[in-house]
Parts: structure tokens; C-alpha cells; sequence
């Protein structure tokens, strides 16, 4: 009803335009439908030629629409693996390239399915989690399609479970394809190896040279740096949805879940349960469970019955024994718990040894100590368990949780071996997010005194007030380790004084200048600076004393890797207006240093100029305030450590700056740098500062002692 | 007309929503077209039946793998007993653990006999681990056997080969076929193919040699030791060339190498490779062909060029002026460059296939051996590795020793972390605890802090069996501060303790511990010690509950360091060269008095556990020989001066005594022309003989311990950290620690 209304009323004013020009109108109407027809024909004919073939038969694929290859009895088998390869021996490298993204390229075979001579399949096609591995691969930055550019090849062939295979006919698959070439660089993953009776602690297939990511490996067969251990998957993972628990003391203190333990085993685990009582749980197989119950997901005890893998995150410790083979999916389950895993399996290859620290996630008992268990267990501190339980977790969550992780990691491993100059970090591979987050990495870590000869570089920032400059240049020369003397320039309309006119000093003076008058000009790293103390000062500090600037020097030696200053700061948490907020009053704390006057490492200037974070460099430049701040941040984010604040000194003031209306135009100044703090600490995304309580002063100050044998008797004022 | 329009009309919608019909579809295919392009690129395409694929296993597969019954676990390990030997021996196969249950960890070294020739290397080794505190004399006790048979070169050309070896500890009845025994090697194989053979049958004894060939390293059992030259120092060690981090870490050359070139031969590949880089300007690589006898006979036509070239520069200039050195393989797989590249700061590059790096089960090789791009952090942990583990023959040895160590105890031994960390693996004990946060280094890489209480230890010796004032006053006051967590008394006097009434009612737990009356007992690591920081006291110390806790405060900043009230120093006497040391006022400090200091209670267990016994009994027999001893211990863990901080009137023993000290301490790095520092004392008040025996015993106590570091650990500071408004003129009312300003 309300449609038509509409057009009715729409209609009587388009029918008289109509009437004038409705030729043209038609004629253009009909030349669009006429248009738009032969475009659907075209449509209609040419997608044959533009789309190629290939994207829509894949759309359709189906895994068991794949080429089938028939495989002679007598085609070519692959030798054995061969125990002595090692990257530099059996893996060809130049294949792998120099390659500016330092990240190998893996091919991967197409899915194919291999019958032997009598039109009998060699294995199952594909199972679920190697067709996951595999998307994961082809979805990576490591994949590529072309086979003449790749270094790493990965087959289609399945051989996750080696008792799914034919080992015989599996190997002559393996040998025929295209760039098999004895199996180098090849990847093979594997989770079950071995079989009845032996079970062998890698996968039976000959393979010849081709690397092994295999689950299970024993210390014999392992070939260190060259295969990858990697740890068995369990389903479960996907199916149960386990939340992160808290870590800190749970219900049992030990717990066993694993079914059919070798009844030694079990007898050993029965007897510390017998000593040591309720703290220790010795789950089984439940017998007497209704049908239809999956008895993967259940555990009993007598006849308590438990969910599983639920009733992992009860317990402290969860025990992973060896079965028949070393590696066990358990150990999966155990750490998505956020249990600590106790492994007990001699000679077992972790999962990623190569590059993950268990000792931080897991206690390894050999199985000859398994009675002692109670009693290790017992001793390890209860802050360490927390910290383990957190880093089992996240070793389940980075490496574990899924196909694609255990994928990217194994490929990751291979990756760091072939460009070891790019190779990921022992942090960036264990240090759980929180940890990463809040930890430092001192650049300056190493603990040196520098020593006291090579002396410190001033430099000075000027714009035009030429007079204090030369008296501040004549003081700072008095100082006995100034090496060089370094003035900044910062005002483009006008040139510095003649030579001549510069005060006559020891030391090299040096002046700098400056295509544009920006405060981040202080704190640039010139070439010119050769030491690598570094006193920042302004062209208006005089007040300092010769002993004052030389005993902040020494200071600096002893704590070469902070901000070494007079007046000190502070920023202080304004509960009313929940944010932060500066302090220059007398305060008992520290957690700045004005760089009107400071010592620092020169390795500071280059952070600030390069890698300072966010746009703090241009939102100092452009406020022409706060660099100080700005370094203070700096400094204290990268070392994790407090400023150093020398001498009683409190302010720079100056006999030149009277006090014109002081008190406003210092609120105005406090707003402004109470706001440069809330700034920056949003920009860092934390607050890195360090409050304390001291100051340094030289050893014998004020003490009652004859000044002319004290090293720095006139260390100022306040 | 009008029903002509609409009929028109009709038909163009009709015609339009036709259109659509067919080709909408397809251009919709045509927009998301690019995107499929890459699709059709796919080798691995996204199957329409992936989620009908089954599982690689049953559920029920995986978590009950195999058949449990055969064979038994016990049967098992039995089994691979006999297999598993010799080339593919594992600790588990061919270590005796019941050996170190009963007595630890402990190495027996065999007697050594006068008719045997050692070499000047392997008489080293045999010292550093009879002064190490896992030797023990007596083979009983022992889990670790060391031959007294010089086995370094086994090249059977070299004059220092020992023949016969076989035979000889055939002999040996405690052989036991090798099991528990450590073999040292540097040199093994000769010319031509300076194989792998050592020339006698190690059998199931743990190798460890230098070279070692990752083929015939047996994983977890063998150790790879750096090849170290026989003028290698036995202890101490010279200190890395890096004194300074320079930046930009630019040095004249970026890559340098100098060395002989094998004409013909194994190794002679890798070498010859190298004259291709040589540009003479930044990378520098200078090779001669003089080499053996018959050089000249091999020659070819470069030689003589490059051996002018050879002649131009010096090794030592090129180590100290590059950024990266070249170590590749000579002969063997490593060579003495290796060491010489990290003492130097030089970055190596290594040129050496299949080499087992040194130390490669604790060393993370990744942070300091290949090119990074923070050339700094590189230059730093050269240094880090070069000081920790490789200056001196000890700490070769020793490393040596604590891997094995950590084997048999795996639960209780190093992440990764405490070897890869300052102050590396030989500091960081597992014994006190596997827990980061519980030692006081390794706060800032966990983003943590130290516990916020702490421990007074209070040592009292007095005669008198009673409790005199000062100590009566010294508890109070530290019962006040609001970070005292307990008390604990040592009672060291040879008077019974008084009875708990005696003691003053405190807020505060305090518990007294019957100690003996060695002077060492005062750094025992107590369980009673719950606290991360310990305050040391003696009894005669005068403290305010201020000065307590400033203390503290700062020292929560600096928790690895010794942060406490009165200080001493040393500096280097030139006269009669040697370190001298002194109670005497000077500008600057070295030494705090643990008689009122914080410090970790990880030191309690560092003095106890890590200093050999004799070291012990020598603080034990001379006087305040405790304070030198603990803070050199704390220097040579940290490299850093103690903290002196803020006091309020000067402690009893500080009262300088007047003894006589020579002139001229050029060693002091301050005695420079602007700041004369000369020896000063206050009127002595206690002047007498008895403090003059006391400074003989101190500067004799120096003098040992000096000789057994090998170094002088201590290093000196300038600097007393006070409040911020320490005796400034401000109101007494603004001041958090009024009471440190009173006279």
C-alpha cells in the first residue's frame, strides 16, 4: 500500500519530462539492456578462458579426488636414515640462499594417492592433522609455489603415525618424488614412531637424508642440530576448552592419569601414594563406565570417577611416564592443565629441547629415582612451582595447542639454523607475554668502570645568549676530565662569534650548527662526541663548581649506564585527577634529573634520536619542552633502572634570571610538564620511571674531616 | 501512452533483474577474482572434505600406546646397559650415579707419580681440581676419577705423548673399564686426517677434549673444552680488552684474520678461501705459507705475495682493532684464535664445520659467536663468556666440573638463564635454589624485586654471658624499623646464652642460635634466614632505626651489592708492590664492614658452599679477615664497588689508627694532580700496638686471598649515597630521615 502510494505520486511528475524526451530516453534505455546483455554473454562464454581451470576444480577437490600413482615392487628404495647427518654434512644450504627476509621457503608436494602393483593403497590418504600441518605451512610466510625456488620440501605423504603405514611401499613413495635427491631437504613430520615388538624411537621408513621432526626421540637416535623434536599432538586440545587457572597450590600435590603404566610402573606410582596419602592421585582406565560414555575423557580411582583432562588442573605435579614409546601425548594435556609435568622417561628428547628451557617448565626425574619423587618434588620452592605452572601453560599456548603451532615452530627451528644472524632469541622463544612485557634488557649490561682518562664531552646548547655561553664554556674548562667542548648552534639567523672571540680554553672546542632550531639537537649523536661520557648542559648554568661537575663524572663512571644530574624531580600519582603529575618541590625522592646539567652514556643519544617510541621527539620539538623528561623515560624504560642524583643541589638558578612574576609562569611550566609525563607514559604504554631515596655525595661530605684533604671540597649549594 | 511507459518500463526492469540473474554471480566471481588468483597458486588447497578426515590416531591410541607388558622398564634399562657403551655411552648407560649418592659430588684425582712427565697444561688441570671444592684425597668417597696420566696430546708425533696408556690403566684397579672417569684432551689424531683416536681405549670414560667433532660427541655425556694456550693462567685470568662500551662500537677494521695457510692437507680448504675478502682497507686477511718443513716444496704462486702481506701487520694490533674475527678451522676444528677473539672483544665468525662448540650444553654460542645486529650487546657478551668461563685454567676446569655436576642432580641444576647470565653458571649456585627470583641478580630481566623485609643477624662474642647495653640498645632500634621481619642472635660465646626472659620483649620475632666460635659462622647460610636481604650486625654497632632504614631503601636498589655504614679501602702500594689496605679515612672505599651492613642471603651460601674449606679456616684464624673476605667474594661476583650510605655519627671501629703508610699510591685512580688524596687520619684515639697487629693480619689476610683469587677483586667507589635532603638547610620537617642530620 505505502509502495504505491509512492509511486503514485512519483509518477505524475516523471511522465511529462518523459513525454518531451522520450526518444532519447528509449533509445539510451534500450542501448544499456542491449549492453548489459551482450556483457552477460560474454560473461556466460569467457570465464573458460580468463579463470583458469584449476581454481574451480580445486573449489570441488576432495581428498579423495586425487591423482592416483602406482608404485612398481621393484621401484628404488630410500637407505636408511643415515645417524651421522648433520646440517653442514647432509642439508644443502645454497639452495636455501641469501634471501633478504632471512625466511627459508618451503614447497610442499601435491596430495597424491599411491597404490602399489596390484591397485592396493600404500596408507590411509590424509589425516586430519597432517592436512592441518600442511594448510598451516601453505598459509605461512615460509610457503611457496615454486618448486625451483624453494629449500625446504615438505611431502603430502602422511606419515604422522607409523602404524597406519606400509614402510616398504611408504619409502618407494617417498623415493619418487620430484626433487627427492636422497632425501635432502626434506621434512618429514612424525609423531608415533616405532612399532611392536621394539618400537623404535624414530620412524622406521628409510628416508635417507631427510630431516625428521619426529615425536619420541631417545638421546640414540636424535642427530642433535639436525633433527627436530617435536611433541606427540593431542586431539583434546581442540576439543576441550581447559581456561587458565591461576597458578598456586592445588588439591593433590601429585597426580598420574595415564592408562595402561607398565604394572612396574604403576606399583612404584601405587607405593608413594601408600606413603605419602591423599596428596597423591593415582588415576586408571575406568572399568564399570554406562555406554556411550567416550572413555578417553574419564579416569577413576577405586570408584571416584573424574573427568578428563578436567581433573589435571587439581594438581601441582602430573606425572608423565613413558609408555611403549618415550613420547606421550599426555604431556599435551598436562601442560594445557597448567600442571608442572613430572617426565620420567630416560633419554627422552623433549619437544623443541633445541630451543625451549623445560628446566623452567618441568621437573626430569630418571626413572631409577621414581620412589624419590615425593621427596624432589617436595623441594622445589613453592615461587618457583607458581612460575613454572604460568610457563607450562605458555609453552602449551605457543607450541603445543595446535597442529599449526607445532608446524610454525618446527619450521621456525630449521629457519634459525640456515640464518643464525636472524636466529629468534632464548627469550622471544621461552619468556612467557607478562615476562617479555615487564623485563628489561640492559644495552649497557656488561659491568665496566670506565676508566677515568678518556674523560667527558660537554656539550652546550645555545641559541644567542653569546655572553653566558663563554662563561659557562670558561667553567665547564676548569673541570679536570673534560676532554672536548661541543656547542650547539641552534639559531639559523645568525652566525656564531668570530674565533677569535671564543674564551681560550685546554680543550678542543668544537661548534655544531643546526639546520633547524629543535630542542632534540642536544641529544643528537655527532660524530664529533669521541668519549663516551657525555654532560649535557645549557648555555646558562654557571653555577656549578669545578669539584661539583668532576665528582659527577666520577659518579657517572660508577653508573655508566644512567642519567648522572644536579636538581632532581619527581612524578607523582594525583589520586583526585587519576593521573600523574610533577613534582619540583623539596621532596624526599628522585625519580628525574633536570638535563640542564647531566652525564650520560652517548649511547642514549643514539636511542633518542633513533629509536625513541611513538612521536615523543616531535611532540617535544614542537612543544620545545620536556626533552629532559623525554630522556628520563628513555633512559630508565631501557635499563630499568633510577636516576642518579649528585650533590644537594636542588635548582639552576641563575644570577641573570631574576624572578619576573615567578609564581604563574611556574604553574603555567608545572601544567605543562605534569602533562609531558601523562603523555609519555601513555606513549610507553607504562610508567618506567624508578623513585628512590638517595643521592650520591663524595665519600667524606660534611664529614668532620680537613676540607683541603677532601677530593672534592667545594661540591656547591644548594 | 501512459500504459505503453509502463509496459516499457516493466519490460527494462524485467530485463535488468534477468541480467542480474546470470551474469551477478559471475561478477561477483570477477571482484573477488584477485583474491582467488593467489588461491589458485595454492599447491595446498583447502579440501571440501577436510572435516571428514579422520584423526592420525584413535584417542584411545594415544593415550594407552603399545602393549605395556613387554618389556619390563627394569628389563629395558638392563638391556641398554649392554648395548649402549663405549662410542654410544649416555650418562645413564655409563655412569655410575650410586657413586655421588652417598658423599655428593666428589673428584679424586690419581696420585701423581715422580717418573711420569706432565705437561705444564695438564698440571694445571690437576691443580685447578684439587683447589676446586669437589676434590677430595681419598677414592672411597669419590663419584669423579682424573687420570694422573698426561693424556692432552695424543698426536703421536708431538714430543709430549705419552705411550703405553693403554696398558697403564689396564693397571689401574679403580679403571673400572673408564666408568666415573674424566678424560682431558686438547690434541687428538695427527697427519694427515687428525682424526677423532686418541690412541688408547677411553671405553666408558666421559671425554673432554677440545675439536671435538660433533659426529663423535656423544650428546650429553662428552664436553667440548676450548683449546687453551700451556701459558694460560691457572687462576684469576686476565680481564676481557673491552673497557669501555664504545659507540658507535666502530673499530678501524670490521673483519680480520691472520694466520697460516695449509697448502695441502685437511683444513687447508677453509683457509685458502680466505685471501678472496682481503681488500686491505676494513677487512683484513693475511695468510703465509711458512709452515712445517718442507713449505716451499707445496708453494704456489701466491705465497710469496701474501707472505710480504703476512709480515705488514700485527696479530695483537688486528685482534684489539676489529669488530669480527675470522675463526676458522686449522687442522683440527678449533683453534687458539677462538679464545683469543673473545678476550680481544672481537666478534668471532666461525669457520669451522661440525665443530662442537665449547661448552655448548650451557652456553647459548647464538648471543655471541654469529653476526647480530647490536654489534654492542655482542662486543659485552664476549666479555660476559670470556670472564665467566674461559680466563683461566680454573674456570675451564671448573665449568668442566659443574656440567657434569648438574647432570647427576637435574632436578636441582642451571636453566639456561644462570649460565647464560650475569654472573654466569660457576656463581650462581643450584644448591641454594633453581629459583630466579631468589638470587639477587636477576631482578631486572624478570621485571621483579626483592623481598621487602629483612633479617638482622646479630653475631654476639662477649665474655660477659650477659647482655650489655649497646646490644640491648642495637636490638630496639632495629626492632623498630618498619622493615624488620625478625631477629636472629649467634650466640658465639663460649658463655651459655641467657635465658629467654633476658632478652628485651621486641615487636618482632627473635630467635638466638647457638653458633661456635669461629669467625666464619657468621656467614653460614641459616634456614632461620627467610629474607632475601640480611643486616649484619656486630654487637658494639650504634644504629638508629633511621639509618636501618635508609639502608635498606637503597639497598633495594642495588640488591647484588653490599650496602652498609663503615667502609675501608684498599689501593696499590708501589713501594713494595703489592695491594696494601687501610682503615684509614680516604676519599675513597672498597670494603664495608659486614660488622652494619645489608647484603643477599645468597652470599651466606656463596661464602659457605662456593670458597674452598681453606679459605675459611684462614678468615677463622685471623682477625677482621671475615669483612675482606666477603667483600671481595661480593666483588668478584659483581664487579662493582660496595655502597657506603649515610651515617649518623662515626662507628667505634672506624676511628682510623696512625700506622704508617708509604707515600706515592699511584694505584689509587683518583691520586690525580687537581685532587691530591694523601693518607689522612684523624687524631687516633686507640693508637697501640694491638691495632697495629690487627692491620698486619689484615693486610696478610689481603695478600691470600689476592694470591687465591689469582686478582684483586675489589674495585673502589667515590661516592656515599645519602638522602636526598641530607643536611640541607631546610626545614627538619620536610626531611623523611631527620635523625641522620643530627651531629
Amino acid at each position: 500500500m505505502c509502495a504505491s502510494a509512492k509511486y503514485n505520486t512519483r509518477g505524475p511528475a516523471l511522465i511529462p519530462r518523459m513525454k518531451t524526451k522520450h526518444r532519447i530516453y528509449y533509445i539510451t534505455l534500450f542501448s544499456i539492456v542491449l549492453l548489459g546483455l551482450i556483457a552477460t554473454g560474454i560473461f556466460q562464454f569467457w570465464p573458460h578462458s580468463i579463470e583458469s581451470s584449476n581454481d574451480w576444480t580445486i573449489e570441488k577437490r576432495s581428498v579423495h579426488d586425487v591423482p592416483v600413482v602406482k608404485l612398481p615392487a621393484d621401484s628404488p628404495i630410500p637407505e636408511r636414515g643415515d645417524l651421522s647427518c648433520r646440517m653442514h654434512t647432509c642439508f644443502d644450504v645454497y639452495r636455501c640462499g641469501f634471501n633478504p627476509k632471512n625466511k627459508i621457503k618451503v614447497y610442499i608436494y601435491s596430495l597424491k594417492k599411491y597404490v602399489d602393483e596390484y591397485g592396493t593403497s600404500v596408507s590411509n590418504t590424509i589425516s586430519r592433522e597432517y592436512n592441518e600441518l600442511l594448510t598451516a605451512i601453505s598459509d605461512s610466510e615460509f610457503y611457496t609455489d615454486d618448486v625451483n625456488r624453494a629449500c625446504l620440501f615438505v611431502p603430502s605423504i602422511d606419515v604422522l603415525n607409523q602404524n597406519a603405514l606400509r614402510i616398504k611401499e611408504t619409502a618407494q613413495a617417498l623415493a619418487q618424488l620430484s626433487r627427492w635427491d636422497r632425501g635432502t631437504n626434506h621434512l618429514l613430520f612424525n609423531m608415533l614412531p616405532g612399532g611392536p615388538p621394539d618400537y623404535n624411537t624414530a620412524l622406521d621408513v628409510p628416508r635417507d637424508r631427510a630431516l625428521l621432526a619426529g615425536g619420541g626421540f631417545s638421546t640414540w637416535t636424535y642427530r642433535q642440530g639436525y633433527d627436530v623434536s617435536i611433541p606427540v599432538y593431542s586431539p583434546l586440545s581442540a576439543e576441550v576448552d581447559l581456561p587458565e587457572r591461576g597458578p598456586g597450590p592445588r588439591r593433590y600435590f601429585i597426580l598420574s592419569s595415564q592408562m595402561s603404566l607398565h604394572p612396574e610402573y604403576r606399583s612404584e606410582l601405587e607405593a608413594l601414594q601408600a606413603e605419602n596419602g591423599e596428596s597423591v592421585l593415582i588415576l586408571d582406565k575406568c572399568t564399570n563406565l554406562s555406554d556411550g560414555v567416550p572413555a578417553v575423557r574419564k579416569r577413576c580411582h577405586r570408584n571416584q570417577v573424574f573427568d578428563y583432562p578436567q581433573v589435571l588442573q587439581e594438581s601441582t605435579f602430573c606425572v608423565v611416564l613413558r609408555g611403549a614409546r618415550l613420547g606421550q601425548a599426555v604431556l599435551s594435556d598436562v601442560l594445557q592443565a597448567g600442571c608442572v609435568p613430572v617426565i620420567i622417561a630416560d633419554s627422552y628428547i623433549l619437544p623443541f629441547s633445541e630451543v625451549l628451557d623445560w628446566k623452567r617448565a618441568s621437573v626430569v626425574i630418571p626413572e631409577e629415582k621414581m620412589p624419590e619423587m615425593y621427596s624432589i618434588l617436595q623441594g622445589v620452592p613453592q615461587r618457583q612451582i607458581e612460575e613454572m605452572q604460568r610457563q607450562a601453560r605458555w609453552f602449551w599456548e605457543a607450541y603445543f595447542r595446535s597442529m599449526k603451532a607445532i608446524a610454525l615452530a618446527t619450521l621456525q627451528i630449521i629457519n634459525d639454523r640456515i640464518y643464525p644472524y636472524a636466529a629468534i632469541s632464548y627469550e622471544d622463544w621461552n619468556d612467557p607475554p607478562a615476562v617479555k612485557w615487564s623485563s628489561v634488557s640492559n644495552p649497557l649490561f656488561l659491568p665496566l668502570i670506565p676508566p677515568q682518562s678518556q674523560g667527558f664531552t660537554a656539550i652546550v646548547l645555545t641559541y644567542d645568549r653569546v655572553e653566558s655561553l663563554f662563561r659557562v664554556i670558561t667553567e665547564v674548562s676548569k673541570v679536570p676530565s673534560l676532554s672536548k667542548l661541543l656547542v650547539v648552534w641552534n639559531n639559523q639567523n645568525k652566525n656564531p662569534p668570530e674565533e677569535s672571540l671564543w674564551p681560550k680554553i685546554r680543550v678542543p672546542l668544537k661548534v655544531v650548527r643546526t639546520a633547524e632550531n629543535k630542542l632534540s639537537n642536544r641529544f643528537f649523536p655527532y660524530d664529533e662526541i669521541e668519549t663516551e661520557a657525555v654532560l649535557a648542559i645549557d648555555d646558562d648554568i654557571i653555577m656549578l663548581t669545578s669539584d661539583e661537575l668532576q665528582f659527577g663524572y666520577e659518579v657517572w663512571r660508577e653508573f655508566p649506564d644512567r642519567l648522572v644530574g644536579y636538581p632532581g624531580r619527581l612524578h607523582l600519582w594525583d589520586h583526585e585527577m587519576n593521573k600523574w603529575k610533577y613534582e619540583s618541590e623539596w621532596t624526599n625522592e628522585v625519580s628525574m634529573v633536570l638535563t640542564g646539567a647531566a652525564f650520560y652514556h652517548k649511547y642514549f643519544n643514539y636511542l633518542y634520536t633513533y629509536k625513541m617510541p611513538g612521536d615523543i621527539k616531535n611532540w617535544v620539538d614542537a612543544h620545545m619542552n620536556c626533552e629532559d623528561i623525554a630522556m628520563n623515560f628513555l633512559v630508565a624504560n631501557v635499563t630499568g633502572k633510577s636516576v642518579i642524583k649528585v650533590t644537594p643541589r636542588k635548582k639552576f638558578k641563575c644570577p641573570e634570571c631574576t624572578a619576573i612574576d615567578g609564581l604563574s609562569l611556574d604553574q603555567t611550566h608545572m601544567v605543562e610538564r605534569s602533562e609531558c609525563i601523562n603523555k609519555f607514559a601513555s606513549v610507553f604504554g607504562t610508567m618506567p620511571l624508578k623513585v628512590v631515596e638517595h643521592r650520591a655525595d663524595p665519600v667524606l661530605y660534611k664529614d668532620d674531616f680537613p676540607e683541603k684533604l677532601k677530593s672534592f671540597p667545594n661540591i656547591g649549594s644548594l | 501512452m501512459q500504459t505503453r511507459k509502463k509496459y516499457i518500463f516493466l519490460t527494462l526492469l524485467a530485463s535488468w533483474l534477468l541480467l542480474f540473474f546470470f551474469a551477478g554471480e559471475r561478477l561477483l566471481r570477477f571482484t573477488s577474482f584477485s583474491e582467488r588468483k593467489t588461491e589458485a597458486q595454492r599447491n595446498w588447497p583447502h579440501w571440501t572434505d577436510q572435516s571428514l578426515l579422520k584423526s592420525f590416531a584413535d584417542p584411545e591410541e594415544l593415550q594407552s600406546d603399545g602393549d605395556p607388558s613387554v618389556p619390563s622398564p627394569r628389563e629395558r634399562r638392563a638391556a641398554q646397559l649392554s648395548i649402549y657403551k663405549n662410542s654410544r655411552c649416555r650418562m645413564e648407560t655409563c655412569f655410575d650415579f650410586s657413586r655421588c649418592e652417598k658423599h655428593g659430588f666428589r673428584v679424586f684425582t690419581y696420585p701423581r707419580h715422580r717418573d711420569q712427565p706432565i705437561s705444564e697444561s695438564y698440571s694445571k688441570i690437576l691443580t685447578s681440581i684439587e683447589r676446586s671444592r669437589y676434590y677430595t684425597p681419598n677414592p672411597e668417597e669419590a663419584c669423579l676419577f682424573i687420570l694422573s696420566i698426561d693424556t692432552l696430546d695424543r698426536d703421536h708425533l708431538s714430543g709430549q705423548y705419552i705411550h703405553d696408556v693403554d696398558e697403564k690403566i689396564q693397571g689401574f684397579p679403580l679403571w673400572n673399564s673408564g666408568r666415573n672417569h674424566l678424560i682431558f684432551n686438547l690434541y687428538s689424531g695427527t697427519w694427515p686426517n687428525y682424526t677423532e683416536d686418541l690412541g688408547f681405549d677411553i671405553g666408558q670414560a666421559i671425554l673432554a677434549k677440545a675439536s671435538f667433532y660433533t659426529e663423535s660427541f656423544r650428546p650429553g655425556f662428552d664436553i667440548s673444552i676450548p683449546l687453551f694456550p700451556k701459558d694460560h693462567p691457572q687462576r684469576g685470568g686476565e680481564r676481557g680488552w673491552l673497557y669501555q662500551d664504545s659507540v658507535p662500537p666502530k673499530k678501524k677494521y670490521l673483519l680480520v684474520f691472520k694466520g697460516k695457510r695449509y697448502l695441502t692437507g685437511i683444513g687447508s680448504g677453509t683457509r685458502n678461501a680466505l685471501h678472496h675478502i682481503h681488500n686491505g682497507k676494513d677487512i683484513i686477511s693475511l695468510t703465509t705459507c711458512k709452515h712445517g718443513k718442507d713449505w716451499e716444496r707445496h708453494k704456489d704462486t701466491r705465497c710469496d705475495k701474501d707472505n710480504v702481506n703476512y709480515e705488514k701487520f700485527d696479530y695483537q694490533e688486528l685482534l684489539h682493532n676489529s669488530t669480527f674475527c675470522i675463526v676458522p678451522r686449522g687442522r683440527r676444528l678449533g683453534s687458539f684464535r677462538f679464545l683469543e677473539a673473545l678476550q680481544a672483544a672481537c666478534i668471532p665468525v666461525l669457520l669451522s664445520d661440525g665443530w662442537e662448540l665449547p661448552f655448548a650444553e650451557a652456553i647459548d654460542w647464538g648471543k655471541a659467536a654469529v653476526v647480530g645486529n647490536e654489534k654492542l650487546l655482542l662486543q659485552q657478551q664476549t666479555q660476559f663468556l670470556w670472564d665467566a668461563y674461559f680466563s683461566s685454567v680454573d674456570k675451564i676446569v671448573h665449568t668442566t666440573l659443574e656440567i657434569i655436576r648438574d647432570r647427576l642432580l637435574q632436578h636441582r641444576s642451571r636453566s639456561r638463564v644462570l649460565w647464560n647470565a650475569l654472573p654466569g653458571g660457576l656463581l650462581a649456585l643450584p644448591d641454594f635454589s633453581t629459583h630466579l627470583g631468589d638470587f639477587p641478580f636477576y631482578h631486572l630481566q624478570r621485571g621483579s624485586s626483592p623481598s621487602k623485609r629483612f633479617t638482622a643477624f646479630i653475631r654476639v662474642t662477649s665474655m660477659e654471658g650477659s647482655l650489655s647495653q649497646p646490644i640491648l640498645r642495637l636490638i630496639q632500634a632495629v626492632s623498630r624499623s618498619q622493615y624488620c621481619a625478625q631477629i636472629l642472635v649467634l650466640w658465639s660465646s663460649e658463655k651459655p646464652s641467657p635465658p629467654r626472659g633476658k632478652w628485651p620483649q621486641t615487636t618482632v620475632p627473635l630467635t638466638v642460635i647457638q653458633g661456635r666460635s669461629k669467625v666464619s659462622d657468621r656467614f653460614f647460610p641459616y634456614a632461620a634466614i627467610q629474607t632475601d636481604a640480611v643486616l649484619s650486625l656486630d654487637e658494639h654497632m650504634s644504629l638508629s632505626t633511621s639509618e636501618v632504614d635508609f639502608a635498606f631503601v637503597v639497598w633495594r636498589s642495588f640488591p647484588e651489592r653490599i650496602v652498609g655504614f663503615p667502609a675501608q679501602s684498599h689501593f696499590w702500594d708501589a713501594e713494595q708492590r703489592r695491594w696494601g689496605y687501610t682503615s684509614k679515612w680516604t676519599n675513597e672505599l672498597s670494603i664495608v664492614l659486614t660488622t652494619a651492613a645489608f647484603y643477599h642471603r645468597y652470599y651466606h651460601s656463596l661464602f659457605t658452599q662456593y670458597l674452598p674449606a681453606g679459605l675459611r679456616e684462614l678468615v677463622d684464624g685471623l682477625a677482621a679477615c671475615e669483612d675482606i673476605l666477603m667483600n671481595i667474594l661480593v666483588a668478584a661476583v659483581t664487579k662493582l664497588p660496595p655502597i657506603k650510605v649515610a651515617q649518623r655519627k662515626q662507628h667505634k671501629e672506624a676511628v682510623p689508627q696512625q700506622v704508617g703508610r708509604e707515600d706515592g699510591d699511584a694505584g689509587m685512580p683518583l691520586a690525580g694532580e687537581w685532587s691530591p688524596s694523601p693518607p689522612w687520619s684523624p687524631p687516633a684515639k686507640g693508637k697501640g700496638t694491638a691495632s697495629g697487629r690487627h692491620l698486619s693480619q689484615q693486610q696478610d689476610c689481603l695478600d691470600q686471598l689476592v694470591d687465591w683469587f689469582g686478582y684483586m677483586p675489589l674495585v673502589s667507589s667515590q661516592l656515599r649515597l645519602d638522602p636526598v635532603l641530607f643536611k640541607d638547610q631546610v626545614s627538619i620537617l620536610r626531611k623523611k630521615y631527620p635523625l641522620l642530620d643530627k651531629p
